[in-house]
């Protein structure tokens, strides 16, 4: 399963790892209501609501729910401008992030931020940050911190492929390496840095072996299927949490839609987008339930009900909502 | 009182804060086991141990971005530049990240931290080490930036740099480590936003900050010797916050104001001291106010000629000549 631009994954017919219907149906809803989220988005973006840039995580969704889900609540996330459903996944409620897309006095950050600017301190959401491969060294300074704390608690950070090229990337990594801290850096390889492939932007497209040039850990494997994502997550955060280890995972993976709403994703043919919709983790969840566990038609629909009117009650209060009001307070801490 | 150096009083600044708080730690290249490049962390590791007197590899970029995540996370660390003209690889880091997460998350996070190290021509280290920075930094709101020219500013200075909630750029000299001054053994601080005035004065207002204070009290010794001119120094001790009453309120006495500064001409900060003492005491001026700023050169290595390009001390008799009309 590959093109010419994509790099090589996993069969798709890999026994997924054994789970249970408890585990996965709040996953899916999550994933679908992150699908949903982005949508809405979407469609508030062509309307002229949302301004700016709009990066959206559609078909990246396992990722988000996988990686996350195999936190505690105490445990930091780091994410990039396209993090919308990291924010969603780490307990934020659409209201606020879609608010926020809006420029809404009512949005988590006030409209100050909007899209590519997400911070929650409730859940320790540490953003939303905006120059690429920035804030890798950011998310090793909140692992700093547990370690001169000595907490144990862990630090997830993601970022692109893009990411991999620039040095807030290599020398983050370095770091954390060297430090031995408990961060577990996510490469959400989607296979395409804005339109340049990989194999345009890389000699060795393989980014997880990156870690090997510091002694760290590693893993690499495809990302489509949300409870694959945890397990695999998971033992590099169990590695965190327990020995302060890093881990460099690499995870393959597509976003359907192009690196921001002004990009139709001329670069990549209709037949290679469409073979990835066949690995839809959404649908491949959903199947799932279906089939191992015998999850009946009628509660699956209620489901998708459910997250559809959850996302409309955030376009509505996003809609409803008083503009922005206020910039100065927040420049300096008096 | 006793006398130290600039030096000594910026170490008994951050011991003296490590001490009382245990969230404040160093980092930087060889601040721990080299003791300092130029000596300002010596004994600390000694003190307080790897754990807070942290050595980097030269990685500028990493090492400040983690400063900002331990500072978001609550810690309040002291970067240590070897030199600001390092501060370039990290810049993403300080204006992208710390000047900004404070606005970016509606002040859910603050970022306290400072990046310090010296700053400003030295001797014949050439174009890439001899620059000032501090009107880059000084342009970019969610940043404080300091910069002592004594030792009793900076040891009082950087304390309040280190328990501000917000990134501050704290610009030291070379020149200056070496420089002695009177400091107090008892607890204090330096405000920021609080000008100091270094030497009264009637006829016309220096103002000046860093090295460039040392060459306006020179100057000022000859325009008195010599001239039989009062001339007043102004030292802001910060640009941002900038105490800019303190300058319209010293202009407004002497009538004629004159900006010093080892920074580069264009955009300097002079010009923004300028702009807003005119807009201060428009009426109280009898002169256009003048600069004087290195050249617009990148830094030759030859002495004689990186002497020539800089703010010397006739350079500034012969501005404070021009504003009295006496050139």
């Amino acid at each position: 399963m590959s093109t010419p631009d994509s790099v090589r994954v996993d069969p798709i017919d890999e026994q997924p790892p054994p789970t249970t219907k408890d585990e996965l149906l709040p996953l899916f809803r999550q994933m679908l209501a992150i699908r949903r989220l982005e949508e809405a988005a979407a469609k508030a973006y062509s309307q002229g609501k949302i301004g700016g840039f709009l990066h959206l995580v559609i078909g990246q969704e396992a990722v988000c729910s996988g990686a996350v889900g195999a936190l505690e609540p105490d445990d930091y996330v780091v994410a990039t401008y396209r993090e919308h459903g990291h924010a969603y996944a780490k307990g934020i409620p659409a209201r606020p992030i879609m608010a926020e897309m809006y420029g809404k006095k009512t949005g988590l950050v006030k409209g100050l931020g909007g899209s590519m600017h997400l911070f929650d301190k409730d859940t320790h959401f540490l953003g939303g940050h905006g120059i690429v491969g920035g804030h890798v060294p950011i998310a090793v300074g909140s692992a700093f911190k547990c370690k001169y704390r000595d907490e144990k608690r862990v630090t997830l950070c993601f970022f692109g492929d893009g990411s991999a090229t620039i040095g807030g990337f290599a020398e983050g990594i370095a770091l954390a390496a060297l430090w031995k801290l408990p961060v577990v850096f996510i490469c959400e390889n989607n296979q395409y840095s804005m339109g340049t492939p990989l194999h345009r932007s890389l000699a060795e497209t393989d980014i997880s072996k990156r870690a090997l040039a510091h002694n760290m850990a590693r893993d690499r494997f495809d990302g489509d299927d949300v409870i694959k994502v945890k397990r695999r997550i998971g033992e590099a955060v169990e590695r965190a949490r327990e020995t302060g280890e890093p881990t460099l995972v690499e995870i393959l993976t597509y976003r359907y839609r192009g690196h921001s709403m002004s990009d139709p994703g001329l670069y990549r043919s209709k037949e290679e987008v469409a073979e990835w919709r066949q690995r839809d983790p959404v649908r491949l969840a959903r199947d799932r339930l279906a089939e191992e566990f015998s999850v009946p038609e009628d509660e699956l629909k209620a489901i998708e009900t459910e997250v559809k009117e959850e996302i409309a009650d955030a376009v509505r209060f996003s809609e409803e909502s008083e503009p922005a009001d206020e910039y100065f307070p927040y420049v300096i801490k008096e | 009182m006793p006398v130290i150096t600039m030096r000594e009083a910026l170490n008994q600044a951050m011991r003296e804060e490590m001490e009382r708080d245990d969230s404040v730690f160093l980092m930087g290249e060889e601040v721990g086991h080299y003791q300092g490049a130029y000596k300002i962390s010596q004994g600390l590791l000694d003190q307080f141990s790897e754990r807070r007197v942290v050595d980097t590899p030269i990685a500028e970029l990493g090492f400040s971005g983690v400063g900002v995540g331990a500072a978001m996370c609550g810690l309040r660390p002291v970067i240590e530049y070897m030199s600001f003209n390092f501060s370039l690889v990290a810049i993403d880091q300080i204006i992208n990240a710390a000047a900004k997460i404070y606005q970016m998350s509606a002040g859910q996070f603050h970022v306290p931290i400072v990046f310090r190290g010296p700053s400003g021509p030295a001797k014949q280290v050439s174009s890439q080490h001899s620059q000032c920075f501090e009107a880059v930094y000084a342009n970019v709101p969610g940043l404080k930036v300091a910069l002592p020219s004594t030792p009793y500013d900076a040891k009082g200075l950087l304390k309040t740099a280190i328990r501000d909630d917000n990134p501050v750029v704290f610009m030291e000299n070379e020149l200056l480590y070496g420089a002695q001054g009177e400091v107090p053994e008892d607890e204090y601080t330096v405000p920021f936003g609080k000008g100091d005035i270094k030497r009264e004065g009637k006829h016309v207002t220096l103002v000046a900050w860093s090295k460039a204070v040392h060459t306006c009290l020179d100057a000022a010794e000859v325009l008195a010797e010599e001239h039989g001119i009062e001339a007043e120094v102004l030292d802001p001790r910060t640009l941002r916050p900038l105490d800019e009453q303190l300058i319209v309120d010293s202009v407004t006495k002497t009538g004629r104001c004159v900006v010093v500064e080892y920074g580069w001409p264009n955009a300097g900060y002079g010009a923004e001291i300028a702009y807003r003492v005119q807009r201060g005491c428009l009426d109280y001026l009898d002169a256009p106010i003048e600069r004087v700023t290195s050249d617009d050169v990148p830094m030759p290595y030859a002495a004689n000629l990186e002497e020539e390009v800089q703010p010397q001390v006739k350079d500034v008799v012969a501005a404070v000549k021009k504003v009295l009309y006496l050139a």
